[in-house]
């Protein structure tokens, strides 16, 4: 960071927060340094299946972030990120694996990943750019069903449902490698395999990280901001609109490819193309609308929420559960012999996982209810709905 | 060749014959997924809110539909008694949806009329997963079959290659009726006027004594009610129900709101029949598996050339 954007955060910092609030000061970077501190000794702590999960956690979060420079930095919606990640993750398939003649290495992999989607990015972009929001909303949908039903059918590239596979695990280039000797050394265990793939994400995770932390301050961040609240008067101020957008999409696109990239190499395959659908684009809308649009700790701490939920909390909890359904099922089965059905819909009610999308909605809506900005939106958001928002309707019923 | 001759012709199918088969189909498609539409439309115009909800709403009726009909056995039924169960479905299920439309929109989006713009959306996407979940539980993860109230033989005879039945003769008369009524609603009616009045400035209708509270919910009883109804035909045609159905066909439906100009009534019910023509011709001239990726292309090229919709109105950006 330079010392310019050092002063302009510190300044933002300095302003006392409205009443009400936590203290952003809480949230300070002692905070970011724990929970970096927590991530990198989890995978010690727990299960290798959990380290692997909490490895597509962090996965899940460099894409939310790329989704957050175009939801929350420039705040056009966009409904099709899953469409990147898949891209990214085909990419690094096509590149890489031994059915292919070019496979390469995961670093150049990677590096095309992120340049693909960062094209298909532009693609899409640049005759799409002028429409207005809701539309631009429903063609980047449109984009995300055309991506996913070509990746499903066509069959001769992307080997349809059966995914593209093995996917080669992270490796340096071949040269550098020989070149340092690496390419001597020992297979590594699957334990140290799967640590190896998990301080890799970490680290281009905390690299993602930094980098929109300085992109939000550079000229290009603060045009987004500008565009963001009000595109006419930013054009006034002589920043051009159009490119602006266009950075925007190319850069999300290019951070859901490098997260594809990663996703498919730590699966060692691409999945099946309907892991990209629009499932997925929403749900990771969902945490970022819910952490905090344009903010960088609440869209991580979004992913961590909904998607920890989903990937770690909501297994445990059915396996912590097994004992009492067992008991509940066989009451029930010697309560009610004459009741198949009824115990089949008791054995279902039973099972945790069932309710993930009740428990998953019925959090989104409280949280949206109680905190409509998000759970820690970025100063600026924060400000805005304070203090400038019109009320538009402000009238009273008591007092017509 | 003449339309006489095309309906009576035995000899082997000509291109004519499936053309016009195909466009049948896509019209009678298209229409159920205008009724869906309506319901965005609607829901956008007033709040510009998109509802997400709206397609596991009209799931919901149609799962309520389908117990209906087997409880009261309506299956077997014949004559009056058919006619009877089929009026039955279309009180009682617009009537479900139109009370758990107006229930959310009061518990959910409501409290979030000053939030930022995207909150409600998220609700709507909370409130689409609570419905499936609750789906889920009622259907099942299998497709459940929808047992046909009338009767599916050909009603232009037995030798015709064109097939239209009684099913689809049901879908046109109720989904034109209901379309026609809602523009006569719109267009002439006080409520109506007080929507387009809500719609265009909130706070200038409620200077000139609108209760804005209560045209909202009204908006959200009529579109919960056209779900309903389309979730009673769509049971009826497709004889399919399951509880993923209202996340594919709300996709469709929220497409052919905005591909008509989202907002716009007349736009909404364009773009539901251009979607299914769409679709009916792809899956039949393509491929049935690249029907989405035409539906979607189509669509992103329509909006390149036409930025507003096909029937939206060009909104200019003001000072």
């Amino acid at each position: 960071m330079t010392a310019d954007t050092e002063n302009a955060a510190a300044t933002i910092a300095s302003k006392p927060n409205p009443a009400g609030r936590l203290p952003g000061r809480l949230f300070g970077y002692q905070l970011d340094l724990g929970a970096l501190a927590v991530l990198a000794i989890l995978p010690l702590m727990v299960a290798d299946v959990t380290a692997g999960r909490i490895n597509d956690l962090l996965i899940f979060a460099i894409l939310a972030l790329g989704l957050n420079v175009v939801v929350g930095y420039t705040g056009l919606l966009h409904l099709g990120i899953g469409a990147f990640f898949g891209i990214g993750a085909y990419i690094t398939g096509i590149v890489t694996v031994t059915s292919y003649p070019l496979q390469f290495d995961f670093v150049t992999a990677m590096v095309f990943s992120t340049l693909g989607a960062a094209a298909c990015g532009l693609m899409l972009g640049a005759p799409t750019l002028r429409l207005r929001g809701d539309y631009l909303a429903l063609v980047t949908l449109g984009f995300g069903e055309v991506v996913n039903t070509s990746l499903r059918n066509l069959e001769e590239i992307t080997n349809g449902t059966r995914s593209l596979g093995p996917v080669p695990p992270a490796s340096l280039p071949r040269a550098i490698a020989a070149a340092i000797g690496a390419d001597q050394l020992e297979p590594l265990t699957q334990a140290m395999a799967s640590a190896r793939d998990y301080y890799l994400t970490l680290v281009i995770l905390v690299g993602i990280v930094l980098f929109l932390r300085n992109l939000e301050h550079s000229k290009l961040g603060r045009a987004w901001v500008a565009l963001r609240e009000d595109e006419l008067a930013a054009k006034c101020m002589a920043i051009d609109t159009p490119r602006a957008k266009l950075a925007a999409f190319a850069i999300s696109a290019a951070i859901a490819g490098l997260a594809g990239c990663l996703y498919a190499t730590r699966l060692r395959t691409t999945a099946s193309p309907d892991t990209y659908g629009f499932s997925l684009s929403i749900t990771v809308l969902c945490c970022v609308i819910l952490g905090g649009l344009g903010s960088i700790r609440g869209t991580l701490l979004g992913v961590f929420l909904l998607k920890g939920y989903e990937l770690l909390l909501a297994p445990w909890l059915d396996q912590a559960a097994q004992g009492a359904k067992v008991r509940a099922v066989n009451w029930l089965t010697d309560s009610f012999p004459t009741h198949p059905g009824l115990i089949s819909k008791a054995e279902w009610l039973l099972t945790f996982t069932n309710w993930k999308l009740m428990i998953f909605g019925l959090a989104l809506i409280v949280t949206v209810r109680f905190r409509p900005e998000g759970l820690l939106p970025s100063r600026r958001v924060q400000q805005e709905i304070e203090e400038f928002s019109p009320k538009p309707r402000s009238p009273q019923r008591s007092n017509v | 060749m003449s339309v006489a001759q095309l309906l009576s012709a035995s000899d082997a199918i000509s291109p004519q014959i499936t053309f016009i088969s195909q466009c049948l189909n896509g019209l009678t498609f298209g229409a159920l997924i205008a009724l869906i539409a309506l319901g965005y439309t609607m829901v956008y115009g007033i709040i510009g809110l998109i509802n997400f909800a709206h397609g596991d709403l009209f799931m919901l009726g149609s799962f309520l539909a389908w117990t209906l009909v087997g409880w009261l056995g309506l299956e077997k039924a014949s004559g009056v008694k058919t006619v009877a169960g089929i009026a039955l479905l279309l009180v009682v299920v617009p009537a479900f949806c139109a009370g758990l439309n107006w229930s959310v929109e009061r518990l959910v989006y409501k409290p979030l009329r000053n939030a930022p713009k995207l909150a409600p959306l998220v609700s709507a996407i909370g409130v689409s997963f609570v419905f499936m979940n609750v789906g889920e539980f009622w259907g099942g993860e299998s497709d459940n079959h929808f047992p046909s109230i009338v009767s599916q033989e050909n009603l232009l005879g037995k030798t015709s290659q064109l097939f239209f039945s009684a099913e689809g003769l049901l879908l046109i008369g109720v989904v034109v009726p209901v379309m026609l009524g809602l523009t006569m609603l719109v267009k002439h009616t006080q409520l109506g006027r007080a929507m387009r009045a809500v719609s265009q400035n909130q706070l200038a209708a409620q200077l000139m004594g609108i209760d804005v509270d209560r045209v909202i919910g009204a908006t959200f009883l009529i579109g919960g009610a056209l779900a309903g109804v389309a979730g009673v035909i769509y049971g009826q045609y497709i004889h399919s129900v399951n509880f993923q159905m209202g996340y594919q066909n709300g996709l469709y439906a929220f497409t052919a709101a905005v591909l008509g100009g989202i907002g716009s009534i007349p736009g909404a019910v364009l773009g539901g029949l251009v979607i299914g023509m769409v679709s009916a011709l792809g899956r039949g001239y393509l491929s049935e598996h690249w029907a989405n990726a035409v539906i979607f292309g189509i669509l992103i090229l329509i909006l390149v050339f036409r930025p507003a919709g096909l029937l939206g109105e060009r909104v200019r950006e003001k000072v």
